[in-house]
């Protein structure tokens, strides 16, 4: 047994499995933060919609579409001079967030855009008609009746962080992907390899749950 | 005719989109609602009702023309004035529209936390009230994904009662239920309006639903009002082929033969009079019957009888007819 994971040293899992849960955490919950509002002013300025502000609504998708076609890797490096003015480094977990948030919170906008248009529209029509005003037909109507629409998108960007996470080992992260990457790929330890993929599908594992488990709260109607 | 109408529409159009485009959907409508009555408005599918109800409450925005809510135009309010005028006037939906994620009783809450200054504890014994008025008060925890749609229509009947509205829009609110359902809730609504004296604005394409609980019709044919009247007398004598045809009211096959054929139109006590008999024996008349109906609206009966009439003195007769207060209307085309 031992000799099948010689190479492992637990100390390092624990470490990279810590960082990779920091930087999740860390990056997603700014994620929300950024891209729910993001992603309701994307949904509101629409055409036909509560807010309908033509301009607005072109420069924001505009933004959007160019941050999620930049590759992760490549805003990593184009995102350090942002990255050293917000956080005062560009190296480690600190280091990482903002690049990560930079890309998972349009991501995650674009899934909180459609999530909101799932929300039959006749709701929204019947709010207005007894006299609401647009902030309480978004706080009150639209945001509540989104909830499992909302929480299946925190899931899916929760797991698309943690692959993220992965590359995030260039600016000196650390993690679980940086781990596989360093150790099992480019000093062909398989042991390392397997112990950090299995540590990531188990992560992945435990958010599609949580998540499952709260969208199917929320939806039971 | 004193009183000011409750709700009036003047000239009101509404036109989507622009250029080579454009659709009208409502065409220079003029409407007068009067306080206290129940105001039907029949089409067929497309003829623009969902859209005529939704300028009463400003929900679509006429392209010209007025709607004044007790004598005031709402298309030059602020959205805060309007909001306010919105809060007197209640609505309920084809497709109910509440809130998946709340119970019954937070469906009906929900209009009255949008005022603001109402203790939460007061908003939930009033939303009990009104689930209570509805006949679902066992029901207030309950989702609506638990209830059955004409359990979900009064839920939304309660909704739109919350802020004590003088008016209710009906938008085809009967429509999705099976007919059982949709005769109480019918009811109910008959019920509210002798009750609270609540003035009701309804759409369908259904002119059963018209028959039931009208006072006024107005008929709806490529966005325009066709017609429009007291419900016995549209139903007595449409004057539009789309009227008739929405009553299902098929001219009877041209008789082949004899005589004249007539339609005698009558309402009230005449109904019951022995008049037919009477003249026919009167003046040698022979009849044949053949369509007829008789019938009440709202407690008033009336009666539609298609007759062809041979022999003896038509014209005496068909006088006579009219001398008793029946409405004689040659059905020969």
């Amino acid at each position: 047994m031992t000799n099948l994971l010689a190479n492992v040293d637990w100390g390092d899992i624990l470490a990279a499995s810590e960082a990779t849960v920091l930087m999740l955490a860390g990056s997603l919950v700014l994620t929300v933060a950024i891209g729910l509002p993001l992603g309701v002013a994307l949904f509101l300025t629409d055409k036909g919609e509560l807010l309908e502000q033509r301009w607005v609504r072109g420069g924001l998708s505009f933004v959007v579409n160019v941050l999620r076609s930049v590759p992760f890797i490549i805003l990593l490096f184009v995102m350090i001079p942002f990255t050293v003015a917000l956080v005062g480094t560009s190296l480690g977990i600190a280091g990482a967030i903002p690049p990560l948030v930079v890309s998972a919170a349009p991501f995650f906008a674009r899934l909180v855009e459609s999530a909101l248009r799932a929300v039959d529209r006749g709701v929204v029509e019947a709010a207005q008609a007894m006299g609401a005003t647009p902030r309480q037909i978004i706080l009150g109507a639209l945001l509540p009746e989104a909830k499992p629409g909302l929480t299946a998108a925190v899931t899916v960007t929760a797991v698309a962080l943690v692959s993220y996470t992965a590359m995030a080992g260039v600016v000196g992260a650390g993690g679980l992907g940086d781990l596989a990457v360093r150790f099992g790929y480019q000093r062909f330890q398989t042991d390392v390899m397997v112990v950090t993929v299995v540590l990531l599908l188990v992560l992945v594992q435990i958010i599609q749950m949580i998540g499952d488990f709260v969208t199917a709260r929320f939806s039971r109607r | 005719m004193a009183e000011p109408p409750l709700i009036e529409l003047i000239d009101a159009s509404k036109t989507y989109g622009a250029g080579p485009n454009a659709t009208a959907a409502v065409q220079a409508v003029n409407l007068a609602v009067r306080a206290k009555e129940i105001f039907g408005i029949i089409g067929e599918s497309g003829a623009g009702k969902s859209t005529l109800i939704r300028l009463i409450n400003l929900l679509e925005r006429p392209t010209s023309g007025q709607v004044l809510f007790e004598g005031e135009d709402l298309c030059t309010l602020s959205p805060a004035a309007l909001r306010a005028r919105r809060r007197r006037i209640g609505m309920i939906f084809q497709h109910f529209n509440l809130l998946a994620s709340k119970t019954a009783l937070e469906n009906v809450a929900f209009p009255l936390r949008l005022e603001g200054g109402l203790a939460p504890r007061a908003i939930k014994a009033r939303s009990r009230d009104l689930l209570d008025r509805v006949g679902l008060s066992t029901h207030a925890d309950k989702h609506p994904g638990e209830l059955s749609g004409g359990q979900k229509q009064r839920v939304g009947l309660a909704r739109a009662l919350a802020c004590n509205p003088s008016v209710l829009l009906c938008d085809e609110a009967t429509s999705a239920l099976d007919p059982q359902t949709s005769d109480q809730m019918l009811d109910l609504l008959a019920d509210l309006n002798r009750d609270l004296g609540l003035t009701i604005v309804l759409i369908t394409h259904e002119m059963e639903v018209v028959r039931r609980v009208c006072d006024r019709v107005a008929v709806l044919d490529g966005g325009r009002i066709v017609e429009l009247g007291e419900v016995v007398e549209v139903f007595l004598d449409p004057q539009q082929s789309i009227t008739r045809r929405l009553l299902r009211d098929e001219e009877p096959p041209n008789p082949a033969g004899e005589g004249r054929t007539v339609r005698l139109i009558y309402r009230g006590a005449v109904t019951s009079a022995p008049l037919l008999g009477r003249i026919a024996r009167e003046t040698g008349v022979d009849y044949s019957i053949h369509a007829g109906r008789v019938s009440s609206i709202k407690g008033e009966p009336y009666g539609q009888l298609t007759l062809s009439l041979t022999g003896g003195d038509v014209d005496a007769a068909l006088a006579r007819f009219a001398a008793a207060g029946v409405r004689v209307r040659e059905a020969n085309s």
